[in-house]
């Protein structure tokens, strides 16, 4: 450290000259730079709507209307999710950040672990109409439990079986299917003239890992143990895995070429555009306007939920979406608290959750009809009733890597038509655990 | 040059292969631009069906990339200017003088080619944090700390090409012309640099790439004013869809002046020792 | 242009005035240093005043960064740390011991990278060079179309990375790709589509990216080399009746020997620790077959939040990097000081 500071002040001389030729840019950086005038606020926003450019567009008016209500300017930037992860890791590291900013939440309890954050206890979460107002699954998505969360969510979301209307009535199918096998069974009959039953993501890494999540809690398998340790090799887990795996290699109702996408579009691409006929998803609301798919050309149904019997528990949805934080760093701590409340306050959430095809965080933002749509219902009873959020640890993120990436390789391995065993998966699944117990 | 009666076709053949390895993706790059979203995502045609100049206009509304090209313009003109003057310095003194510590410096600045990035991210991050509350100077997040960034990671290959390419000019050159009174800085400036040339605009278009293609330092030390084009680009790749057509097409777009730079630089490539008075 | 200025006014200051005469030696006749000793010293100081620029940025950017990194490695810095570093507990040598222990997950799965990366490293090296010096040694002499060609091998070269590499994710999409239309259904070469972003080709896939990007760069440089040749030496030796085989191997090629050194060795590091290309090509998460070493650690210090431990795996491919280079440095500089 010592080192550091000295060629910091002995290099610090060059630098001004360079620096003075050509400060002339506007690289605002935060909430330091504006020091005396708590007037001004930024916010990192993470990108939801069709580009950067229409995000900026969408969150324009409401932030408008904050400045009219509380004379507070927000200066906002949309940051694509390629940069969010890197962008908060430094601004953590270095204490220069903004003020407010969105996480995915599945993020909440890794970078609560930081302490960059600050914490919603019960007063702060009081201003903001307490604890109740929110919807207990998307909050429950923002901190390890028992500690106060780290951000409150501002869009909700979750898993559903999203299934083409014309080509369920084409093969002569009347009804979603509601169990496992039915779904193989519809998919198979959907399977034909290159068509496909069902569409995923095979190499995404995250739509893996929460799939890999999800496919666990039906077969009752935990992730962490009890103590925090992770238990990524259970015989549930592996069992888990290759269900869902078997969906292409037993049951070929995937097609293989779903192996290699992994950019988050592409499986949705095959269902919008009629190359597949359901597809287990979040929201693809502006997916599908965006190609041409009306709202009323596809149904929204649960993921098919195990037999009770079976055992395991009757997840089939995550809680995704995204979470608001407020950094530590931050200067001007009441207005971002004032920001987080307007965000969260019911208008906005009505304005801002229509637009971008997500779900409210409050319950009393439903009253507006927009939200009373099939679709929309639909994604709420879920999120509602079976979604269950992912393990809150501080290794979240670790587990999304070394799982999704297992994942990935064992999709790879299937589609190039490898026989994929149970050991095979084990193996896989032990190298993660090994990896995740070596690194904490 | 005497050539042999093969070397026409021997030519022919590789620079065509070349040619066309370079060239296809090019071609796909094209086509793609001006295909509608909808036939770029189905199966792949040489000729397109539909042409649809639509992605040149819609690339300005997605991202704003206008803004990421000027950006990305004067980081890498200004790191490549200033890394190549800095270079030539350092190189003449390598090449010319013999001096304690040549050796140490000429390795050191050679062994920082190895450093893997991802290793001195973070703390050169937070080196240009504190440094930019100490002297007041705001690094993070400017397009400063990104010039001074790049024209540093461009340095220690400039220096040694530099190095090599004077280490070809004949001392006799600058002897001369310190006979004519020059001093060795005269003598660089009004014999060397023209002498090297061509590996003097090698080396600035090296730098210049070097700061225009990096993407890693680019992606966690901008903000959205100064982002620039490495980075910008992702833009087309958003949560929703990948937007190929007007990617393909925004990637035409800004290279249309780079590649345009570079053929006004070849004069100065192949203008070779003709500058110099003596061979 | 900000750095411009500082050296030049300086570096005049160093050798005074301009009718200098006693300096013509340039330093390289050390038998004619002149006996005066203001001069001596002027001329002593010239040398380290021009690299001034050079050492100050290098140790910024550079040098003090990487002995941070260095520090780091022997750190517990994990999320819970990274907000107050001088927090985080010392590791001691634990964060390389995990990395070397081959028979482990994280060891193991180091060494198979590292495996993957010198291969590609020697493969893409080897091709670029080639290619390289084959178009600049073809393109010497004037033909049809010359500046065309040169314009179009710089293109790639010129486009952005993430532009360049995604054209190439976009090509080697197994249903809609250009790669598997020209295989399958033009060319009928193979039956069924192959996969070359996931697998086993996709090693090929990086690999043909990789060349396609960096070829150019190899090309610009030796071409400026082959410019810098003297038309003498050529002159000279055709009147010795030397053809044009005979001119590439005595002229040519060991004329390009400083050049080329410098080159390959660039090439080999770079190409180690090239990020952009798999990165954009896979999309974050390489394959295992092309994971190079890099998105490796990468992956196992920023996207799991371990810096201690990825610090420690850059330690290690920074030791073998300088190791490697020393030992190249050696042989070639022995090699180009006997030509």
């Amino acid at each position: 450290m010592r080192i550091r500071k000295l060629a910091t002040t002995a290099l610090a001389g060059a630098l001004l000259l360079a620096a003075s030729a050509c400060g002339d840019d506007g690289g605002s950086g935060g909430p330091s730079a504006e020091g005396g005038a708590p007037k001004t606020l930024t916010y990192w926003a993470s990108n939801q709507g069709p580009s950067l450019e229409a995000d900026q567009e969408i969150l324009k008016p409401e932030l408008d209307r904050f400045k009219k209500e509380t004379g507070i300017e927000v200066k906002v930037e949309v940051v694509p999710w390629a940069d969010l992860l890197n962008r908060i890791l430094a601004a953590t590291t270095s204490g220069q950040g903004p003020d407010v900013l969105n996480i995915g939440n599945t993020w909440s309890a890794s970078l609560q672990a930081t302490g960059a954050f600050v914490p919603f206890d019960d007063t702060l979460l009081a201003k903001l109409g307490g604890r109740d107002r929110f919807l207990g699954p998307s909050l429950a998505a923002t901190g390890v439990a028992g500690q106060p969360p780290a951000a409150v969510p501002i869009y909700g979301m979750t898993y559903g079986l999203m299934y083409n209307k014309k080509m369920f009535a084409e093969a002569g199918i009347e009804a979603p299917p509601k169990t496992w096998d039915e779904l193989i069974e519809t998919g198979k009959k959907l399977t034909k003239d290159g068509k496909w039953g069902l569409a995923v993501e095979g190499a995404s890494v995250t739509e893996n890992a929460h799939h890999a999540f999800i496919f666990g809690q039906q077969h009752g398998a935990e992730l962490f143990d009890a103590s925090g340790r992770p238990q990524f090799d259970s015989d549930a887990q592996v069992a888990a895995t290759k269900q869902f795996l078997d969906l292409m290699a037993v049951h070929k109702i995937v097609n293989p070429s779903n192996a290699e996408y992994g950019n988050g579009t592409q499986a949705v691409q095959d269902f919008t555009s009629g190359k597949a006929g359901m597809l287990m998803w979040q929201s693809i609301a502006s997916s599908a306007k965006a190609a041409g798919m009306g709202e009323d050309e596809y149904g929204v149904a649960p993921i098919p939920l195990p037999d009770p019997a079976q055992g395991g528990k009757q997840v089939n949805g995550m809680v995704a979406g995204i979470n608001m934080a407020i950094f530590k760093h931050s200067r001007n701590q009441d207005a971002a608290l004032e920001f987080v409340k307007f965000m969260t306050s019911k208008q906005t959430q009505q304005n801002l959750n229509k637009v971008y095809g997500s779900l409210p965080t409050v319950k009393d933002a439903y009253d507006d009809p927009a939200f009373q749509t099939e679709h929309i219902k639909a994604f709420q009873q879920i999120l509602a009733t079976t979604a269950a959020p992912l393990p809150q640890v501080p290794e979240e993120s670790q587990f999304e890597t070394l799982v999704g990436t297992a994942m990935n390789e064992l999709f790879a391995d299937v589609a190039s038509g490898k026989q994929v065993t149970e050991e095979h998966i084990k193996a896989k699944l032990t190298e993660a655990d090994e990896k995740m117990q070596a690194g904490s | 040059m005497r050539e042999p009666r093969w070397l026409p076709w021997a030519r022919w053949i590789v620079l065509g292969s070349l040619g066309l390895f370079t060239l296809v993706p090019l071609y796909v790059m094209a086509t793609t631009s001006i295909k509608p979203l909808g036939d770029v995502q189905g199966d792949f045609h040489w000729i397109p069906t539909t042409i649809s100049l639509q992605p040149f206009a819609d690339i300005w509304r997605t991202v704003p990339l206008a803004h990421y090209f000027v950006n990305s313009l004067v980081v890498a003109s200004i790191a490549a200017v200033a890394s190549v003057t800095i270079a030539v310095f350092a190189a003449y003194a390598i090449s010319r003088y013999r001096f304690p510590g040549r050796r140490v410096f000429s390795v050191t600045v050679l062994s920082t080619q190895m450093f893997p990035g991802i290793l001195f991210l973070l703390p050169l991050f937070m080196i240009f944090v504190n440094l930019g509350n100490t002297i007041g100077v705001e690094l993070y997040g400017s397009r400063t700390g990104l010039i001074i960034t790049y024209l540093t990671f461009s340095l220690p290959f400039s220096i040694w090409m530099l190095v090599g390419y004077f280490d070809s000019i004949p001392t006799a050159l600058d002897e001369a012309a310190q006979v004519d009174g020059s001093g060795p800085v005269g003598a660089l400036l009004r014999v060397v640099i023209p002498a090297a040339m061509p590996g003097i605009v090698a080396v600035a278009i090296y730098a210049f790439m070097t700061a225009w293609a990096e993407v890693l330092f680019a992606s966690v030390m901008t903000d959205e004013s100064t982002r620039t084009l490495a980075v910008g680009l992702q833009g087309y790749s958003t949560q929703n869809d990948v937007y190929w057509n007007q990617l393909m097409a925004a990637s035409l777009v800004v290279s249309v002046p780079v590649v345009a730079g570079f053929l006004l630089l070849q004069r100065y490539l192949v203008q070779g020792l003709t500058a110099g008075a003596v061979k | 242009m900000v750095a411009s200025t500082t050296p030049r006014p300086g570096a005049r200051r160093g050798t005074g005035a301009p009718d200098d005469g006693p300096q013509r030696s340039g330093g390289r006749g050390p038998g004619r240093v002149a006996a005066l000793i203001p001069v001596r010293l002027r001329r002593l100081g010239l040398p380290y005043l021009l690299i001034l620029p050079a050492i100050v940025l290098e140790l910024l950017i550079h040098l003090v960064p990487m002995l941070v990194g260095i520090w780091m490695s022997f750190l517990k810095l994990t999320q819970f740390f990274i907000r107050n570093w001088s927090a985080a507990p010392g590791a001691g040598l634990a964060n390389y011991e995990i990395a070397v222990d081959f028979d482990s997950a994280v060891g193991g799965s180091l060494l198979r990278s590292f495996t993957v990366t010198v291969a590609f490293t020697v493969l893409a090296v080897g091709l670029c060079w080639l290619l390289g010096t084959a178009a600049a040694v073809l393109m010497q002499g004037s033909f049809r179309g010359r500046g065309v060609l040169r314009t179009l091998f710089l293109t790639p070269y010129a486009l952005p990375a993430y532009a360049g590499v995604i054209t190439w994710s976009f090509m080697f999409q197994r249903d809609s790709g250009m790669v598997n239309h020209i295989l399958v259904e033009q060319s009928g070469l193979l039956d069924e589509r192959p996969f070359w972003l996931i697998g086993g080709n996709s090693f090929v896939a990086l690999l043909v990216t990789y060349v396609w990007r960096i070829w150019p760069f190899a090309f610009l440089v030796l071409m400026a080399g082959v410019q810098n040749i003297s038309d003498e030496l050529y002159e000279a030796s055709a009147i010795d009746g030397a053809g044009w085989w005979r001119q590439l191997r005595s002229i040519t090629l060991p004329m390009l020997r400083p050049v080329n050194q410098v080159v390959v060795l660039v090439l080999f590091l770079w190409t180690f620790n090239d990020f952009n290309t798999p990165y954009v090509l896979f999309g974050g998460s390489a394959p295992e077959e092309a994971d190079l070493i890099s998105i490796h650690i990468y992956q196992s210090s920023f996207v799991t939040w371990n810096f201690g431990s990825g610090s420690a795996m850059s330690v290690l491919l920074l030791l073998f990097l300088l190791l490697v280079t020393a030992v190249y440095l050696v042989t070639t500089s022995r090699r180009t000081s006997r030509a």
